[in-house]
């Protein structure tokens, strides 16, 4: 039966239609002449109301909905990584071709290019009994990944037929099943998943790994593990975006996916422009080769921005499905949260704090339990690692988009005002920042960076508490008055501040770190603290303690000493022992 | 046929509610015709069945329920553009105001416009020389940018602006392709009259093209103001090849009136009751700023905006910096030492700035001392504070250097005067020389061989 419904109300992206009973809940309709695209959201007897994922000017009430028969769902295939999509996986660059500079309203669900060859190499056999979720194809989407063709959930059977290795579009018929009532199921590439749907595994693992992203305060202090979640809440101008955008360039994960979900359209242009020429340090391929980009910039329509992130993590979902470590970049889960307040607003539901929907969050639980580490129903390892951007109105942190988050995700990476107006950046705020993962990934700090990391961490942490505390003196009564071991706590936290957590996200040698180096210049600089407490102990004054050029030397190492020639650093911490060997031997006398 | 409606329903503030209407058109435009002679526009917002709400541009007094006629036009508020704007002045809603001769073109333009493609975007490199020391140096003006200036009731951002627009120098604008867009929301008569005398004074009047809404205009033109601007703007830089700088004032009164119109529409109200749609309708505005692959134009947009209170935190601030890339905050303390401009330069930032700096484009030694500038002036702020308590005597030897270069930073760079026009070589080496007063050791944002190549020169 053919369905139509008929508008009656619209205001703004939020539509109401009658004759609708044959409608369900969160399919995705078109509606009117220019065939714009929505979702149900709810039914009221014969009247269902739509949130329309374009600009409904020029809609008039009396125009027609037309059913789709399937929820709003993302289309999962090779040509994904390195395209760039709108909140309901539209590709920007089709839209483009379609209607130059500007995005018009109308132009249907396009999806993946459905024209392209690949090169598929099937690995199964006939007479192969196939379970749901299986792999029997492989394809290089890029030089990098291999994208895995698994069998939709749902269907299994016997393989009766397959084609040859070769090339194919993604609609052909590579191999066909048999199940066990007989019906046969002829399957591409191409799988439907509804976005508000998680994919099923196998089971959920234990955190186990650091995903390292070369970021000192992150790897070290602030540690987020593959299949964790973090949170980066900051106001404007902390450097959020910038955080943002060194994860996607710099972690180890496989696959990145970066949603800009109400953000400026010039960023999602520079990622654009950047990533295609930066070489990912592990594949030395274009960091591109990996990345997936959903753009729903600010000014575009505010229900695609709320699909925006759901589209993000179904395909996280699909390449964790074939053994994939995914990460996710999602900036600002605020700009979700708004458009979430906006739509519910629009339909005139009860508001809670601030005019958010009661329903934020459990919202926001049921994306961040989207990520974690997982076996897939076939027994593939894969993880979801998703970092949310937060942007608190006014950088206050009480309000309840950044409350809600902090709930749901095991590391928040509060960026700071002061820090940012002082430009030391990344404006991590090291006092009120935490992660759980730091303790969860002992074992794995031991094997694989150092015995003594963890216990460094802590000392240099306290260092940093302990000179907060200080500061507060030095603030009423300045430093001199302060005794010389708590003077040299300024000091040695001065050489942290900058010579370690700051770091220059521009700078050739600076932008990412290897762990080694890392673990490295922590060393240094605690060896820095033992040798020169030790000194003030035998009563050496503070202004001979602290050499100028020593201390700039140890600053500097980030800058000075690149990634693959860290024996550099033993000079720097032979140079700290030869200064303070000849202090000793001149005040011994 | 056109229809008509001869019946109001309601009439409420700035709205009307028609019934019995069919087959309106969301966001259409009505004319409300008032005993025959006065036509109003209006703009259908809402549609329920056969009922219509609409707001009214011109405001709804005079109206009655029985006087008036309702015609609807079915298309949505659109306004002809030529190259003949030039030199002209409009009101809200892009009617001409100061000849009689309306703007005729073919083809009208909608105001709303439509969002720009992110693939289809240029990202903006070329800096814009403003003659200001303080922008150009820490907070560099970029060709396509959205660049807001946040100030408060009684400073000097009209000067500001007036003195960039004035001195701004665009790459590849030369010649006869450079205008300069106006809109006015809510300001007061003497503010637009100054911004008009200073065009005229500067010999730019026949490239400005005027968009005013004053104080005393209709309130719920403020909302169609900027889109009427903008897509002016849209128009010559992309149909013309024409570099365009965008002012737009004052968004705060543009706000209020949205707040104002979502009050009357008996909305939910989020923070301060402003709606919770302001994200998304000012993102509609500052968005439009920017350069498109294959189109030599661009519109570089600078809103200004007046901090109720001094607050950034407001949601007007708040929201406009979360979409704009960066912001220029002035400050009162600053201006009260008579120091102009005043440029609170701790939280003022130029997000694209990194990018259109730098060796290809003005010294490469400009990023590394725009830093070591935020991060020294940073630690003056801390001194300062200390000097507060102990008197500024008993400070160390370093910590009085501090105090003096803080000092001299604001009276010799951050000061200027308006007709002052500075190159960018003058503003660099000038903070080479004041950054000298530090010892070299304290400079830790500056390459060492960049420090050893300028500092003390």
């Amino acid at each position: 039966m053919h369905k139509e419904g008929i508008v009656t109300f619209i205001n703004g992206p939020v539509v109401k239609a009658e004759n609708m009973s044959f409608f369900k809940v969160r399919e995705m309709v078109t509606i009117g002449k220019q065939r714009l695209i929505g979702e149900v959201i709810s039914i009221n007897n014969n009247e269902a109301t739509i949130q329309v994922y374009e600009e409904t000017e020029g809609l008039k009430t009396g125009e027609i909905v037309s059913s789709t028969g399937n929820p709003l769902s993302v289309k999962l295939a090779p040509g994904m990584i390195g395209n760039m999509f709108d909140g309901i996986q539209r590709p920007l660059k089709t839209i483009e071709e379609l209607s130059p500079n500007f995005i018009p309203e109308g132009i249907g669900l396009i999806s993946l290019d459905e024209e392209k060859k690949w090169d598929v190499n099937i690995l199964v056999e006939e007479g192969q009994y196939l379970n749901q979720g299986q792999i029997f194809a492989e394809v290089p989407e890029s030089l990098v990944i291999k994208h895995k063709i698994m069998v939709p959930l749902g269907i299994e059977g016997k393989v009766i037929f397959k084609k040859e290795n070769g090339k194919y579009s993604i609609k052909e018929v590579l191999i066909k099943l048999e199940d066990k009532y007989g019906k046969v199921h002829d399957l591409n590439m191409i799988q439907e998943w509804p976005v508000r749907t998680p994919r099923p595994v196998s089971k959920r693992m234990a955190i186990k790994e650091l995903l390292v992203t070369g970021q000192r305060v992150l790897d070290i202090f602030f540690p987020i593990a593959k299949g964790g979640t973090a949170a980066v809440p900051g106001g404007f101008g902390t450097g959020k975006t910038v955080i943002q955008h060194q994860l996607a360039k710099w972690s180890n994960a496989d696959i990145i996916i970066y949603i800009g979900c109400g953000e400026r359209g010039n960023e999602m242009t520079a990622v654009l422009e950047e990533f295609p020429k930066l070489i990912d340090p592990r594949s030395k391929r274009p960091i591109m080769e990996r990345t997936i980009l959903i753009a729903n910039t600010s000014n575009m329509p505010v229900a695609a921005r709320e699909a925006s992130i759901y589209t993000g993590i179904t395909m996280a979902e699909y390449y964790r499905d074939m053994g994939y470590d995914v990460a996710i970049m999602a900036d600002s889960t605020s700009r979700w949260a708004e458009a979430l307040r906006e739509i519910s607003g629009r339909l005139e539901e009860m508001p809670a704090e601030e005019g958010y929907p009661a329903y934020l969050p459990s919202r926001l639980a049921e994306f961040y339990e989207r990520a974690g580490l997982a076996k897939s129903l076939t027994g593939e390892l894969g993880s979801i690692t998703i970092i949310g951007a937060v942007s608190p109105p006014g950088g206050d942190f009480s309000e309840p988009v950044t409350e809600s988050t902090k709930r749901f995700v095991n590391a928040f990476l509060a960026l700071d005002k002061s820090l940012a107006y002082a430009r030391h950046y990344p404006a991590i705020n090291y006092l009120i920042s935490y992660s759980g993962y730091a303790n969860m990934l002992a074992k794995w700090y031991q094997e694989n960076v150092g015995e003594d990391i963890l216990e460094l961490r802590t000392k240099l942490l306290s260092i940093l508490q302990e000179e907060n505390k200080l500061m507060e003196i030095v603030q009423l009564v300045g430093e001199d008055v302060l005794p010389n071991d708590q003077r040299l706590i300024l000091e040695i936290a001065k050489v942290i501040k900058i010579g370690f957590l700051q770091q220059n996200a521009l700078h050739m040698t600076d932008s990412f770190v290897s762990l080694q180096k890392q673990y490295k210049m922590i060393k240094t600089i605690y060896h820095l603290y033992e040798r020169a407490h030790k000194c003030i102990k035998l009563g050496i004054p503070i202004s001979q303690v602290k050499d100028e050029k020593l201390y700039n030397e140890i600053i500097k190492i980030k800058y000075t000493v690149e990634n693959n020639k860290i024996e550099l650093i033993d000079k720097v911490i032979e140079d700290i022992d030869l200064y303070f060997d000849e202090l000793e031997e001149k005040y011994k006398q | 046929m056109r229809k008509e409606v001869l019946q109001i329903d309601k009439i409420e503030g700035p709205l009307i509610i028609l019934s019995e209407v069919e087959d309106v058109s969301y966001g259409e435009i009505i004319d409300i015709i008032v005993e025959d002679n006065i036509i109003r526009k209006g703009k259908v917002v809402k549609i329920e069945k056969d009922k219509v709400l609409a707001e009214v541009f011109e405001g709804t007094s005079g109206l009655s329920t029985k006087n008036t006629r309702v015609r609807f036009t079915g298309s949505p508020l659109k306004i002809p553009l030529s190259k003949g704007i030039l030199g002209r002045t409009f009101n809200g809603i892009g009617k001409a105001i100061d000849l009689d001769s309306p703007i005729i073109s073919k083809e009208k333009y909608n105001i709303n416009g439509r969002p720009i493609n992110p693939v289809a975007r240029v990202y903006p490199r070329d800096y814009i020389n403003t003659g200001v020391s303080a922008i150009d140096c820490l907070m560099t003006l970029i060709r396509g940018q959205k660049l807001p200036i946040f100030s408060g009731n009684g400073l000097p951002h009209n000067e500001l602006a007036v003195q960039i627009v004035k001195q701004a120098k665009i790459r590849g604008a030369e010649g006869g392709n450079f205008a300069i867009v106006f809109g006015a929301m809510g300001v007061r008569h003497d503010d637009a009259d100054y911004f008009i005398k200073s065009f005229k004074e500067s010999g730019v009047l026949e490239r400005v093209v005027m968009y005013l809404n004053l104080a005393d205009d209709p309130v719920i033109e403020r909302i169609s103001t900027p889109r009427c601007a903008l897509t002016a703007a849209e128009y010559l830089a992309f149909e013309h090849d024409m570099h365009i700088l965008v002012i737009l004032t004052d968004m705060t009164s543009y706000c209020e009136a949205l707040r104002e119109l979502s009050a009357a529409r008996e909305e939910v109200p989020s923070r301060k009751g402003y709606p919770g749609y302001m994200y998304s309708d000012l993102a509609g505005i500052y968005e439009r700023a920017g350069q498109l692959k294959g189109k030599a134009g661009s519109i570089t947009l600078l809103p200004i905006l007046t901090m109720p209170n001094d607050d950034i935190t407001h949601p007007i601030p708040d929201l406009t910096g979360f979409i704009t890339e960066g912001q220029i905050v002035l400050g009162r303390e600053l201006y009260q030492h008579n120091i102009y401009p005043p440029i609170s330069v701790l939280p003022s930032l130029s997000r694209l700035m990194k990018d259109g700096i730098g060796e290809k484009y003005t010294r490469e030694d400009h990023e590394d001392l725009a830093n070591q500038i935020f991060s020294s002036y940073s630690k003056v702020q801390e001194i300062r504070d200390l000097a507060q308590i102990i008197g500024e005597d008993d400070l160390s030897e370093t910590d009085k250097k501090y105090m003096e270069f803080g000092r001299k930073f604001e009276e010799d760079f951050l000061s200027q005067r308006k007709d002052e026009n500075r190159s960018i070589e003058e503003s660099l080496n000038l903070a080479w020389k004041l950054l000298s007063i530090l010892p070299i050791e304290e400079l830790d944002r500056v390459d060492p061989k960049i420090a050893e190549k300028y500092y003390g020169r």
